[in-house]
């Protein structure tokens, strides 16, 4: 068979191996450009205590899981009980972002649903959330003691996300403090 | 007693906008608002696909349309301002996708594909063997021939 028979079915394999890659990837998954940055610098206040004003520095020093939320947010609760779990058991910090949110509201909602937070940035405004490139609610940051973002979890985390995907990096971060001791 | 009250609130309120004015630096308000919008139309919003954060009623292209205008502001070119969201968001931010290595094949590959295309067709045209018309034999002469009679010579 000569080669110019074969085009036709050569064709057809690159059609589908685009198609086979294009169709299946999700396109609102953007991935994530802020891995390895430092947080951006805020200064925002407490959500529990209006007068208390939390910035950067507040972040730095501890791993820390930076978790986006907002009472409104139907997903977020999904991941609740991970995270009222994740902080009973003292495993890692977690700091909340209440995004796009009234106070009452969410004070409201932790009330009702449990608070698993050390501080809540209290950001209506989306004044850090826009800077931190975040695209929807539930999301979660990983950042390590340095304040550098180390992962970004679109979407609630699930026991197995934790498991098998926000686990691991923790225990990265653990390992390299350890070395670098 | 009533107008005095009104007459102080007045002057209050001329004062602020005197002083708001004042604050809003250099970069004057109607230009702020069209360069806003013209960058705007460039940026697409990341939760509502192909749609530019101009046109979108999602609540953060509202927040991306805010910092646009923030950037504006304080002095950002328009380049400068869809950069400082490039950075954010990544390349999927930008309306059109800028020419870069991992893009080459979606600019050029048109191109390509019409180039070679081409070729084929022109080497195509040019090597198709002319097929050999075969002589007529005395056979199909003498149908010709008998044909012809039959048809008449006028007609």
């Amino acid at each position: 068979m000569s080669l110019s028979r074969l085009l036709p079915a050569g064709v057809f394999v690159v059609i589908v191996v685009f198609l086979a890659i294009g169709l299946t990837r999700d396109p609102s998954v953007i991935p994530t450009e802020m891995i390895d940055r430092e947080i951006p610098s805020f200064e925002l206040p407490e959500l529990r205590e209006d007068e208390v004003m939390l910035t950067t520095s507040d972040l730095i020093g501890e791993t820390a899981l930076v978790n986006v939320f907002g009472s409104w947010c139907v997903a977020c609760l999904q991941e609740h009980p991970t995270l009222m779990e994740l902080s009973q058991a003292g495993t890692v910090r977690i700091v909340g972002v209440n995004w796009r949110d009234k106070r009452d509201d969410a004070l409201t909602w932790l009330a009702k649903h449990g608070d698993p937070y050390s501080d809540i940035i209290f950001d209506a405004e989306s004044d850090l959330v826009i800077e931190m490139g975040v695209t929807g609610a539930p999301e979660t940051f990983i950042i390590d003691p340095a304040g550098r973002i180390r992962y970004k979890q679109i979407g609630p985390i699930t026991p197995d996300v934790w498991r098998e995907t926000i686990r691991p990096v923790l225990d990265a971060i653990a390992r390299e403090q350890e070395t670098n001791l | 007693m009533t107008r005095w009250v009104a007459i102080l609130i007045l002057a209050l309120m001329v004062g602020l906008t005197a002083a708001t004015a004042q604050d809003a630096d250099q970069v004057p308000v109607e230009e702020v608002d069209t360069r806003t919008e013209a960058i705007s139309k460039t940026l697409r919003c990341v939760v509502c696909q192909n749609q530019s954060i101009y046109d979108s009623n999602a609540p953060l292209a509202e927040d991306m349309r805010r910092l646009v205008r923030k950037r504006v502001e304080a002095g950002d070119t328009d380049d400068e301002a869809r950069e400082y969201l490039r950075n954010l968001y990544g390349d999927y931010v930008l309306m059109s996708p800028p020419f870069q290595l991992n893009t080459i094949l979606l600019w050029i590959g048109p191109a390509i594909l019409v180039l070679f295309g081409g070729i084929w067709f022109i080497t195509r045209l040019r090597s198709a063997p002319v097929e050999a018309i075969a002589e007529l034999t005395d056979e199909d002469r003498a149908r010709i021939e008998a044909a012809l009679a039959k048809k008449g010579p006028d007609s």
